[in-house]
């Protein structure tokens, strides 16, 4: 019908003290639906989105955090999480939850989801898209 | 790419992070709040000066005259453009990018 658009969605706020985080999974969920091109972007306060062992039971909130799991089986497939944010907060890779994909050219082989990426390389990425929406 | 910033620097880190982000050549247009970081010797005006090296920073003058900034207080180098001047640099630019 139309044609297939790169939609980046960058993710810059924490997860739980605003809404941000939560609408922008929608939207990404939404636009990897219409069968769009979508990656994501985990820049700033945004790389708490992706913390593992949240529990907010005692909040009363949502905990989220398992949503990102499934985002792989809607081919979103490629998180992209800036290396110097997660520096600047105390954090490295090891910290953040363990996603994955399945490769249906590759036997369905799982493949992880999260890259590290230099705010470099990740500036050079959003040159490539079509579409940039923040969050 | 064009980007748009709307956020106070001394609210949102949204400037710092888009400067972090840009590429040389890009086109910086600070609207709504975003002016507010335009203003020199504020926070923001060093990191304005590096970033005008490689790149074009430009100010809304409805949102400068709106907040009672007076152009002539602007970080040097800064261009100030209408809304006719917003819509050209949408225009001539492949994609836009508005950081909130």
């Amino acid at each position: 019908m139309s044609e297939i658009k790169k939609f980046m969605y960058i993710n810059r706020r924490a997860p739980y003290g605003s809404i941000y985080a939560l609408e922008g999974l929608e939207v990404v969920l939404i636009g990897a639906a219409f069968d769009q091109d979508c990656c994501m972007a985990f820049v700033g306060d945004g790389v708490f989105q992706l913390v593992r062992g949240q529990d907010s039971t005692q909040t009363g909130m949502k905990n989220f955090s398992p949503a990102y799991k499934a985002l792989g089986d809607y081919d979103v497939n490629r998180l992209y999480v800036e290396r110097e944010s997660l520096a600047e907060r105390g954090l490295s890779e090891d910290d953040l939850m363990e996603l994955t994909w399945e490769d249906e050219d590759d036997d369905w082989a799982e493949k992880p989801s999260i890259r590290v990426v230099s705010r470099e390389e990740l500036a050079r990425l959003m040159e490539e898209q079509d579409v940039l929406l923040n969050f | 790419m064009l980007h748009t910033v709307n956020k106070s620097p001394y609210e949102k880190n949204s400037l710092e992070t888009c400067l972090g982000l840009s590429l040389d050549g890009s086109d910086i247009l600070l609207i709504e709040d975003g002016v507010y970081g335009a203003i020199a010797g504020g926070k923001a005006s060093a990191m304005l000066l590096e970033a005008m090296k490689t790149r074009q920073v430009y100010a809304l003058g409805p949102d400068l005259a709106a907040r009672g900034i007076d152009p002539g207080r602007l970080v040097d180098g800064i261009t100030v453009v209408d809304y006719g001047g917003f819509v050209e640099l949408a225009a001539r630019n492949d994609r836009v990018q508005a950081w909130l």
